[in-house]
């Protein structure tokens, strides 16, 4: 049985699928066997991000009605092995995914797979609740801001709701928070809710925090998942998220300024 | 902080500023979904009740729903603005 882990934050650009591309890329590299599967029906990017989106044949959508089955619709990753990605589809018929259809998919996927990671789309809409639904494990994934913090803590409340452990009385769904676009300049600046607010506001568990960094838009440029970037802080940043999530302790890095000299103090702004 | 930033700002860092409304804000939208499906429509009217003889604020009525044990509280807090007047 896989454990499904939902990438998830309510607001949009925050780094949901950037996140979900380095996460399902490091578990697949740690040895464990990972689907990651795009939830955003009508704009579909997780396969951009991948970089594989002139191999997408068949999409969620098509397995969902059965007009392809998984072996035909998973794409292989060409760099890391036992990685695979289901693009969402491009159809703008929002219930397209219906609750029968995804379980029935996750289901097929869990059999075969370790880790399925879904990445779910903006909003609080069909889709990101779908994403949400059958998890297991949640990766709120927020920015130092105050609309961000307020959306992650409304899919908190989702999360605790809405899902299937929590509508079948089991256990509920781990919730971890990851902070991305982190500026430890600004922060130190006091222009810049610090991981100790946001962490004090969520009151959840924090996984990582990504520093804001070049290497995401060069990454996405390219289509290569930012943590094979193994000289990039954001890519080193997220290795040491997906080692904790494997249970591994790793210190923070990346959230301190390096210190100034003395000039630099007297007058840096 | 540096010597120049010291005099430099005197006026609240806008994180701070920050943090403090999203407390503000959180604990309230947290407060309202945890509380029973009655709550919001319960304060809607409450606050009509108090604006017949008061002039509040959307912001003045605050509502809570505690548990201790078996016992479950509302809390109700009002905010009656510095000079009372009837509207």
């Amino acid at each position: 049985m896989a454990k499904i882990v939902v990438v998830t934050s309510g607001k949009g650009g925050v780094g949901k699928t950037t996140t979900s591309a380095a996460l399902a890329t490091g578990l697949a590299r740690a040895g464990h066997r990972t689907a990651v599967v795009d939830f955003d029906v009508g704009l579909r990017n997780l396969d951009l991000i991948m970089g594989c989106e002139r191999r997408v044949v068949y999409d969620f959508v098509n397995v969902i009605n059965g007009d392809a089955n998984l072996n035909q619709a998973l794409i292989r990753d060409k760099r890391v092995e036992g990685l695979y990605v289901l693009a969402a589809s491009q159809t703008r018929d929002k219930d397209a995914l219906t609750q029968e259809g995804v379980e029935r998919v996750l289901d097929e996927l869990s059999n075969d797979f370790d880790y399925v990671v879904c990445d779910s789309p903006a909003g609080i809409e069909r889709g990101a609740l779908m994403a949400m639904y059958f998890a297991d494990d949640a990766i709120v994934v927020t920015n130092p801001e105050v609309s961000s913090v307020r959306d992650s803590d409304r899919v908190l409340g989702i999360l605790a709701s809405k899902t299937r452990r929590a509508e079948q009385g089991k256990d509920p769904v781990r919730e971890h928070l990851l902070l991305s676009r982190y500026a430890p300049d600004r922060v130190n600046k006091g222009e810049m809710l610090s991981l100790e607010d946001v962490g004090e506001i969520l009151s959840i568990d924090l996984l990582g925090v990504i520093p804001e960094s070049q290497a995401v838009l060069n990454a996405s440029n390219a289509g290569v998942p930012v943590i094979l970037e193994d000289d990039s802080d954001a890519g080193q940043a997220y290795a040491d998220a997906v080692d904790r999530f494997l249970g591994q302790e790793r210190p923070l890095r990346f959230v301190d300024m390096p210190r100034k000299g003395f000039f630099g103090r007297l007058f840096g702004s | 902080m540096n010597l120049l930033g010291y005099f430099r700002s005197q006026r609240k860092k806008s994180a701070s500023v920050a943090k403090e409304r999203l407390q503000i804000l959180v604990a309230r939208e947290r407060a309202q979904r945890d509380g029973p499906d009655y709550l919001p429509a319960l304060q809607d009217e409450l606050l009509e009740v108090i604006r017949k003889y008061v002039a509040v604020d959307q912001d003045a009525v605050h509502m809570q729903v505690d548990r201790e044990g078996d016992c479950e509280i509302l809390e109700l807090n009002i905010t009656l603005p510095e000079d009372d007047a009837p509207r």
